[in-house]
């Protein structure tokens, strides 16, 4: 596969790190009143998807950014390929 | 023997003479033979026994789908099995073998399968060998090994060298047929960046067999002329002898090179190159495969496809026999009786299943019409054939043809799946097709000359357009459209002897049958229950048929019946060109620590260590095993000073003003108060709770530390730790670097290491005493006269000791220093394995203790998680089945009889308890002799440990059906107050 990575242009899936769901990013907020459900569901409840994702590659042998691919699962198309960076401060986690 | 069937013309090069051997027999060729068009000319049509009822072979085809035709080409550890003598092209002095027999060639002593087939239908395996159970391993399975099967390995290590490259293109052209020339001829015209890759070693694909036209040429000449003109273009690469064998995903593709096959010797080059080419666009003009029909023993010598023969006797000027027959249901065939003819050779008969063939009758020639072959004769070449009207007709080859399938293989590797047209009687490709891929040609349906020229033309138009690049269309030239109609006749049914489809595996038309009436109708199943399209060929010339009476069995449609799916690799690719170089030593990177060259011109044993290669011990003389040496490097540590390189622990440069905040994120236990100049041990935690890695970490300024790793999770930690700065924490300022390569450190431990560092630490760049570099303190330094040095004082001995880091270049020097300065107090380098031994004495933990299942708490390090602030892993680690009172605690053993080793992984059961799982109460971990002790000692995790301390337990290996008592004691068998870490 080529990932069009946005800092350095399309780049062989081999020389990335595959990690999962990018849902990763979410990471639950620890003084909730919930913290041990939610991370429960954090570290051990993933989706299963047949179509469009969004996963986290990691640019080891290269950049080392954290990227967020979307990616079909069932044809392997990449729509868009972001900076986990950007993609977590639009998720809020700036703070 | 000489080349009987030699005949006129043909692209061979007389003037060049090759001898060759087959079965140690001496025979000649020319340059410009395959294997299988020398042995043919020499009148060698014998040239095999079949896979599982060892019936005599010959070769059936002229490329690389052939499924007959396997052989050993050369010997000793050169010598290779299976290979297609159809593509093996020839050279002086090759040597070749037959396949599959025991006793000669002609008189397999393996033929009385053959009359033992009707217990050998499709699915015996299953039904013969079920009972009873313990016979299979013992007598049946080495019984069918022997008695089926193809070629042997040498047995021996491959002495080739394979290559792996890369290569990038705007259009990739997989096929230089005259599609394939047309679409490079427009691309390369253009200034496009194009490759055109080939199987055969002369570019042309059909051309090469035909006796069509081109404009006023020939074929063949056209062909050249065209390779001429795209060889001087600088934008083209032409790769012959390489076969694309597989589409991936977003425009890449696998080839195959074939560099040394076609010479005697490599001469130290490469024999194979295996490439992968990343393509805008590709355009696929991969030909199209002749087909069989099958009728009674169809599978004799002699009995070849009708286009095969027409490439014997057009491009190698050979003659498959001295009285062909042609048997078709297709105009093309026609063809093959007319080029024969031209060639002088005479044609028995022409047959045509069809009544009323649409071809014009050739003059001369008697055509028969409305008839099929029911059965042959002839056991090591074909004498006769049988027709449904009951006449026999005597011929010594028989040319077949059941109509052409376009290649769509590639097309299908991303799961297409291709479409039925009734009007060829073939699949072609269908709608979803390989990102960027277009296909051409007779490839895709367009069977004709003139059609497939077109087609290649305008797809690579279409492609350049697709990518922006401007092209002009090239002219057409003057080319035939051949008459291609044809019936779809699959098998003769009239036939009462066994029919062949997969002459590979040995499956006949009855097989499919009867795996249609044992329910295995899905054609994935078929091919599993029959073997059906396996092996080397994968079925090129079988699939379809089978495929066409699956249908006739269950009443369906050929389209609804389906083809199975199509899979890379289109032809075999050896396992050594997958593997290329890395394969022995060099399969995966040695990384040397700084000292290497130290340390192996003394004495030094390695021990791999992930990728790095680390002194294990130094052996001195007289020493008669590892013990001894081990045994004293750890006393003379303890006792004066050792030094033992320690770089390849990882090493995570961190700095930013939010440094100190974003590791108290990482470690479970704090940073932020950590004093600039001081290092602390620190322990990292999964998400989940469960202790993930170790270390210590210096302050070496207000924002910048300097982290260290274990040497095994030095990659992971650094790639979670830049997760947890991109994803997690993404506007905190920090920054992470890898260091590890960066600086050499070593340890330098004992009683005697200040003294020691003393003569290497500049004394204006530190104050070494105990008050001015305390236990735990770090700071920048100059060594030796002012080389920039980092010092540490951490122990994972537990004696005083320092860790003193110098850029990785001065690494293999300054251990020379280290040891000449320690040379008064008799300093001693050390390896891993007393470093191990003294780690376990002072009760540190290490990879066997961080084994993914052990949390802080169980490592008696529970306080240290801090509830106080956010970090990974601390929310889950809270959860209380995790911080259970009976939890297994890290604690130190010893054995009762001291004289007794322990063993490691042992497990701990109370006394009196039966040994069972139930009953574990925990096992050992880390076990070592201490020589600072005199005994065996171990850690290990045991229930409720910490207040067990002094009981007896039994530790018990059933593995090594061992058991012995333990006592429980505390995991610092040294200097548990610490004393000697801080004087």
């Amino acid at each position: 596969m080529i990932i069009n990575h946005p800092l350095l242009g399309p780049r062989d899936a081999a020389e990335f790190i595959y990690l999962g769901d990018a849902a990763l990013i979410d990471r639950p907020d620890w003084q909730a009143e919930d913290a041990a459900e939610q991370f429960h569901a954090y570290g051990y409840l993933r989706d299963n998807v047949a179509g469009p994702m969004q996963e986290l590659w990691y640019h080891e042998q290269g950049d080392r950014s954290w990227l967020v691919v979307t990616r079909d699962t069932l044809t392997h198309e990449i729509t868009n390929v972001e900076l986990a960076r950007d993609v977590a401060r639009n998720r809020g986690r700036s703070v | 023997m000489s080349q009987v069937n030699r005949i006129k013309g043909g692209l061979i090069d007389r003037s060049q003479t090759f001898s060759f051997q087959f079965n140690g027999t001496q025979m000649q060729g020319y340059a410009g033979d395959t294997l299988a068009s020398a042995l043919l000319a020499n009148g060698q049509t014998l040239v095999g026994r079949s896979f599982k009822y060892h019936r005599p072979r010959g070769i059936f085809t002229a490329g690389s789908e052939e499924p007959n035709a396997l052989v050993q080409l050369r010997s000793g550890a050169h010598q290779e099995p299976n290979t297609r003598a159809t593509v093996a092209e020839l050279f002086d002095g090759l040597t070749a073998t037959s396949q599959n027999h025991r006793g000669s060639l002609k008189h397999d002593l393996m033929a009385i399968t053959d009359l033992m087939s009707p217990f050998l239908s499709a699915g015996f395996y299953y039904k013969t060998f079920m009972w009873p159970k313990a016979f299979w391993e013992k007598l049946y399975e080495p019984a069918i090994r022997m008695s089926a099967g193809l070629g042997r390995l040498s047995m021996q290590e491959d002495p080739d060298s394979y290559d792996k490259g890369y290569l990038h293109c705007d259009l990739l052209v997989i096929g230089a047929g005259p599609a394939g020339i047309m679409a490079a001829l427009t691309a390369g015209r253009s200034g496009a960046r194009v490759i055109l890759a080939d199987e055969d070693f002369t570019p042309g694909g059909r051309l090469n067999g035909e006796t069509l036209e081109i404009g006023d040429m020939s074929g063949q000449a056209w062909a050249a002329q065209a390779m001429a003109e795209l060889a001087s273009m600088d934008n083209v690469r032409l790769m012959s002898r390489t076969t694309v064998y597989g589409a991936y995903d977003h425009g890449t593709y696998g080839a195959l090179e074939r560099c040394t096959d076609h010479l005697a010797s490599a001469n130290g080059k490469p024999r194979q190159i295996l490439w992968r080419i990343y393509s805008k666009r590709a355009v696929l003009t991969a030909g199209a495969t002749e087909r069989p029909i099958a009728f009674g023993n169809n599978d004799r010598p002699g009995i070849m496809l009708a286009g095969a023969v027409r490439t014997y006797v057009n491009r190698y000027g050979v003659t498959p026999g001295t009285r062909v027959a042609v048997f078709t249901n297709n105009d093309d065939g026609y063809r093959t009786a007319a080029d024969l003819a031209a060639k002088g050779v005479t044609v028995a008969a022409v047959i045509d299943t069809r009544n009323q063939a649409p071809a014009q009758d050739i003059p001369g020639m008697r055509h028969i019409r409305g008839a099929g072959v029911v059965d042959t004769k002839g056991r090591h070449q074909l004498k006769s054939i049988t027709l449904t009207d009951g006449q026999m007709i005597d011929c010594d080859a028989l040319a077949v043809s059941g109509g052409w399938n376009p290649n769509v293989h590639l097309t299908c590797h991303q799961r297409g799946r291709p479409t039925w047209r009734d009007d060829l009687n073939a699949f072609v490709p269908g709608d979803t097709l390989p990102t960027g891929m277009a296909v051409a040609g007779a490839a895709n349906g367009a069977l004709t000359l003139a059609s497939a020229m077109a087609e290649g033309r305008d797809a690579a138009l279409a492609q350049l357009a697709d990518l922006g690049l401007k092209a002009s269309p090239i002219d057409l030239p003057r080319a035939e459209d051949e008459a291609r109609d044809g019936a779809a006749v699959w098998h003769i049914p009239q036939s009462k002897k066994r029919a062949w489809l997969d002459l590979q595996n040995d499956v006949t038309v009855k097989d499919i049958k009867q795996s249609h009436q044992e329910g295995f109708r899905s054609v994935e199943h078929m091919k599993r229950y029959t073997t059906l399209g396996m092996a080397t060929d994968q079925g090129k010339t079988a699939n379809i048929p089978a495929l066409a009476i699956m249908a006739e069995c269950t009443g369906r449609t050929i389209p609804e019946t389906g083809t199975t799916i199509f899979r890379p690799p289109y032809t075999p690719v050896p396992i050594g060109a997958l593997g290329g170089r890395a394969r022995g030593q060099e399969f995966r990177p040695t990384r040397l620590t700084p000292s290497h060259e130290w340390a192996s011109a003394n004495g030094a044993t390695f021990v791999e260590v992930g990728n790095w290669m680390r002194a294990q011990w130094f052996a001195r003389p007289g020493e008669k095993g590892w013990r001894d040496s081990v045994d004293r490097e750890v006393l003379a540590t303890r006792g004066s000073v050792g030094i033992c390189d320690v770089t390849t622990l990882g090493k995570i440069d961190v700095q930013g003003r939010d440094a100190a905040a974003f590791l108290n994120k990482i470690y479970a236990n704090g940073f932020a108060k950590l004093a600039v100049g001081r290092v602390r041990y620190g322990i990292m935690l999964r998400e989940d709770g469960i202790c993930y890695d170790d270390g210590t970490t210096a302050r070496m300024g207000e924002n910048h530390f300097v982290m260290t790793t274990t040497t095994a999770n030095a990659v992971l930690v650094f790639r979670r730790m830049e997760f947890a700065r991109q994803c997690l924490f993404p506007d905190m300022d920090v920054h992470l670097i890898s260091t590890t390569d960066a600086w050499a450190q070593f340890a330098v431990a004992g009683p005697n290491a200040r003294k020691l560092l003393e003569k290497i630490v500049d004394a204006d760049s530190q104050d070494m005493s105990n008050e001015g570099f305390p236990f735990m303190a770090c700071g920048e330094v100059t060594v030796c006269g002012g080389t920039p040095a980092r010092l540490f004082r951490i122990s994972f001995s537990g004696e005083l000791a320092y860790e003193i880091a110098v850029p990785a270049r001065y690494g293999n020097s300054m251990m020379g220093a280290l040891m000449e300065a320690g040379r008064e107090f008799g300093a001693t380098p050390y390896g891993t394995e007393a470093l191990g031994v003294m780690r376990i004495e002072k009760g540190h933990a290490a990879g066997n203790e961080l084994d993914g299942r052990i949390t802080a708490h169980n490592l008696g390090m529970g306080r240290m998680v801090s509830k106080a602030k956010d970090c990974i892993g601390n929310t889950l680690s809270q959860r209380p089945e995790m911080n259970r009172d009976d939890a297994v605690k890290l604690v130190g053993f010893r054995p009762v009889d001291r004289a007794i080793p322990l063993i490691a992984g042992a497990h701990l059961i109370n006394k009196g308890d039966a040994v069972n799982m139930a009953n574990d109460q925990g096992w050992l971990s880390s076990v070592a002799y201490s020589p600072s002790l005199g005994h065996s000692i171990a850690l290990g995790f045991i229930k409720s440990g910490d207040t067990r301390m002094g009981e007896i337990v039994r530790a018990v290996s059933p593995v090594h059906d061992k058991e012995m008592e333990v006592e429980i004691v505390s995991a610092h068998f040294i200097d548990p107050e610490g004393s000697r870490l801080r004087v």
